[in-house]
C-alpha cells in the first residue's frame, strides 16, 4: 500500500457489512465481512447465488448507501459520503431499469446527458448499444433486452472510468449478449475498469480477467478461472464389467486422495490428481484385460467450482474469511 | 483511447442549473402526457371559484364584514397549490419510486434536493400559472384593488411552494401505491382547506379555533399572500406597503420554520426506491 509507484486499486473495499433491519433475529445481515479489490483497468466478475448479496454489495460500491461496517474507495473516493465528486467518474447500471416509461429513448437519452459531465451525443450512445432504430418508441414499449441496453447506454454516457454492471445481460436474446460481451470487452480494451454481476458462468469465464463468488455476504473465492478451478477435484467415470467369471473378485487400485463412489457397476472416482489417478487407472485395466464401459475423465469446471461454494452449509460463528486483499 | 479519457475530464461538470434543467423537462414531457392530472389541474379554477364564492358568501350572512371577494382569490389559489403542486406531486414521486426512477437517478450527477425539486418544477409553474391567470382573471371580474405588497406575495408563493413540495415528498414516504395517495393526502389537503383559510376565512372561526388554525404548517404562508395583496387577512384595517410587513413579521418567521421543519422531515423520511 505504501508502494507509491503502483496506482491505487480502483475499487477497494475492507470489511464490509451491510445490515437490513433491527439488531437481533428480526434483522439481516446481507453483506457479512467482505474484502474486494478491482484493479485498475481490470474487469471483475462477482458470482453467486441468488441472496448471496451481490446486489447489496454492488450498492455500497456505487455509494446508493452507507455500510453498516467497513471502509470503501472507489478512485480513492469514499463513494457515499464524496458521492457528487466520484459520480461523473464512474457509471452504472442497475439490475433493474429506472426510466419513466411514458419517455422516449431519446428523450431519455436526452435528460440524462443533461445530468452527465462531457456526455456523448446520444445518437452515439444509442448506436453504440443497437438502439439507434427505437429512437422514437416509448420505453414502456421497449422489450426487456432493449430496456438493458439502455441501461447500459446511459451507463456508458459520460464515458465513466470505472463501470458497474448488476447483471448487464440478464434478460438478453444470444444475439443482443453477443453485442453487449463485445462492448464491455472494447471498454476493458480501452482501460475501463469494470466491475460486473452476473448469473451466467459463461459470461465470467468469457470476459472477466479475474472472479469472485460470494456465498450468505462473503466472497468465498476469487482468483483468475484457473485459480478458482484449480481447488476443486477433476472427475473420471467409467462402468466395470458383471462381476461374474475371471472378474469376480475384482478389485479397484488403490487411489490415495480419491473420493471413489460406486452405484451399480458405474464407478465415479473425485480426485485432485487427475493425470496420475487417470494412469493408475487405464494401467490396471490394461493389466486385468478389462475394458471400462463409457470412460470420460475431465477436470473441474467453474460450474463445479460454483456448485461446490453454493453448497457450503451457512457458517454464521465462522470469522469472516479474507480471501482477497490485505487482511486488516 | 486515451483522447476519449482527456476530453470526458477536460470537459465542463454539470452544473445544478443544468441538471434541474434536465430533470425538469423530462418531468415536464410526463406531465404533458399525463391527461387526466393536467385535465384536472386546467378544470379545478373554474370548477372551485363558483362553488368556493357560494360557500364564503353563505359564511358572509352570519359575519357581516367578511369581504367576500378579497377571500376569494387568495382562497382558491391556495386549494390550486394544494391539488396541483402537494397532491399531484405526492402522486408523481410515488410514481417515480414505482418505477425505480429516483433509485436511477441517485446514481448519477443530480443530488438528492435536485432530484426532488427538479420533478416538482412542471407542476409548480403549472400551479404558478394557474394562480396568475386566476389573480388577473379576478382583478378584473371583480374590480380588485392593485396588490398593497408585490414582493411579500411573491416571498408568501415561494414559502408556501417549498413547504409543499417538502410535505408531498414525505407524504409520499407514507404512501405505496399512486392509486392510495387520494387517501394518504387527505388529511393534509382537509386540513389546509378548513383550518388555513381557505374555505372558511380564520376570522369567520371562534377565537380560540382561530388561533390554532393560524399554527397549522399551511396557514401561515396562504395568509400571507392575502395580506400581501390587501394589507389584511380579514376584519383588521388595511395596511400600506411598509405597513403590511409589520404585520407579516410573525407569520414570515412561522412560515419559514414550517418549511423548514417540513424539509428536514422530508429528508429524514423519504424513500428512494420501494419497500423490499
Amino acid at each position: 500500500m505504501t508502494n507509491t509507484s503502483r496506482p491505487a486499486p480502483a475499487v477497494e473495499a475492507l470489511g464490509l457489512r451491510r445490515r437490513y433491519g433491527p439488531a437481533g433475529d428480526r434483522g439481516f445481515d446481507a453483506v457479512r465481512g467482505l474484502d474486494l479489490t478491482v484493479r485498475r483497468g481490470e474487469l471483475l466478475a462477482l458470482l453467486g447465488t441468488n441472496g448471496a448479496g451481490k446486489t447489496s454489495t454492488m450498492e455500497l460500491l456505487e455509494g446508493l448507501a452507507a455500510p453498516t461496517a467497513g471502509r470503501i474507495r472507489v478512485l480513492g473516493l469514499d463513494p457515499y459520503r464524496e458521492r457528487a465528486a466520484l459520480r461523473p467518474r464512474i457509471g452504472i447500471m442497475l439490475q433493474e431499469g429506472g426510466f419513466p416509461g411514458e419517455l422516449t429513448v431519446t428523450e431519455t437519452g436526452r435528460a440524462w446527458a443533461g445530468l452527465t459531465t462531457g456526455a456523448r451525443p446520444v445518437p452515439e450512445a444509442l448506436e453504440l448499444v443497437g438502439l439507434h432504430h427505437r429512437r422514437h418508441v416509448r420505453v414502456k414499449q421497449l422489450s426487456g433486452g432493449e430496456r438493458r441496453r439502455l441501461d447500459l447506454a446511459m451507463a456508458l454516457l459520460g464515458r465513466p472510468e470505472v463501470v458497474f454492471l448488476d447483471e448487464p445481460s440478464t434478460g438478453l436474446d444470444p444475439e443482443a449478449r453477443a453485442a453487449t460481451w463485445r462492448l464491455v470487452r472494447e471498454l476493458r480494451e480501452q482501460g475501463t475498469t469494470v466491475l460486473l454481476t452476473t448469473h451466467y458462468l459463461e459470461e465470467a469465464e468469457e470476459l472477466a480477467d479475474r472472479l469472485a463468488i460470494m456465498h450468505h455476504g462473503r466472497i468465498v473465492t476469487s482468483g483468475t478461472v484457473a485459480e478458482v478451478i484449480a481447488g476443486h477435484p477433476g472427475r473420471i467415470g467409467f462402468e466395470l464389467p458383471e462381476r461374474s467369471g475371471r472378474y469376480e473378485s475384482l478389485a479397484l487400485p488403490a487411489l490415495p486422495g480419491a473420493e471413489v463412489t460406486a452405484v451399480g457397476r458405474r464407478i465415479t472416482v473425485r480426485t485432485p490428481a487427475l493425470q496420475a489417478d487417470l494412469t493408475t487407472l487405464l494401467g490396471w485395466a490394461a493389466r486385468h484385460r478389462i475394458a471400462l464401459g463409457g470412460l470420460d475423465a475431465r477436470s473441474a469446471s467453474l460450474e463445479e467450482a460454483f456448485l461446490a461454494v453454493a453448497a457450503e452449509p451457512i457458517d454464521t460463528s465462522r470469522p469472516a474469511p479474507s480471501p482477497i486483499g490485505p487482511a486488516r | 483511447m486515451t483522447t476519449a479519457r482527456t476530453t470526458a475530464s477536460a470537459a465542463p461538470t454539470t452544473t445544478t442549473a443544468g441538471r434541474l434543467r434536465a430533470l425538469a423537462r423530462a418531468e415536464t414531457t410526463l406531465l404533458l402526457r399525463n391527461r387526466t392530472a393536467l385535465l384536472t389541474a386546467l378544470a379545478l379554477p373554474l370548477l372551485l371559484t363558483g362553488a368556493v364564492r357560494g360557500l364564503l358568501e353563505q359564511q358572509a350572512a352570519d359575519h357581516p364584514g367578511l369581504d367576500v371577494d378579497a377571500a376569494l382569490v387568495p382562497g382558491v389559489s391556495g386549494i390550486v397549490l394544494m391539488f396541483v403542486v402537494y397532491y399531484n406531486l405526492t402522486a408523481s414521486y410515488v410514481a417515480r419510486r414505482g418505477e425505480l426512477v429516483l433509485k436511477r437517478l441517485r446514481t448519477g450527477e443530480a443530488r438528492d434536493p435536485e432530484i426532488l425539486v427538479g420533478t416538482a418544477v412542471p407542476s409548480v409553474l403549472l400551479a404558478l400559472l394557474l394562480c396568475a391567470v386566476l389573480g388577473v382573471g379576478a382583478a378584473l371580474l371583480l374590480d380588485l384593488p392593485a396588490p398593497v405588497n408585490p414582493p411579500l406575495m411573491v416571498l408568501a408563493l415561494a414559502l408556501a411552494l417549498a413547504l409543499l413540495i417538502a410535505l408531498a415528498a414525505l407524504s409520499s414516504a407514507f404512501t405505496r401505491t399512486v392509486e392510495s395517495a387520494g387517501v394518504t393526502t387527505l388529511p393534509v389537503l382537509l386540513l389546509a382547506q378548513f383550518g388555513s383559510g381557505l374555505l372558511v376565512p380564520l376570522d369567520a372561526m371562534p377565537e380560540r379555533l382561530a388561533d390554532l388554525c393560524r399554527a397549522l404548517p399551511t396557514t401561515a404562508a396562504f395568509q400571507l399572500l392575502r395580506l400581501g395583496w390587501f394589507g389584511t387577512t380579514g376584519s383588521a384595517p388595511a395596511t400600506g406597503f411598509l405597513g403590511s410587513w409589520g404585520a407579516a413579521a410573525p407569520q414570515l418567521g412561522l412560515a419559514v420554520l414550517w418549511a423548514v421543519l417540513a424539509w428536514w422531515a422530508a429528508r429524514r423520511w423519504f424513500r428512494w426506491e420501494p419497500r423490499r
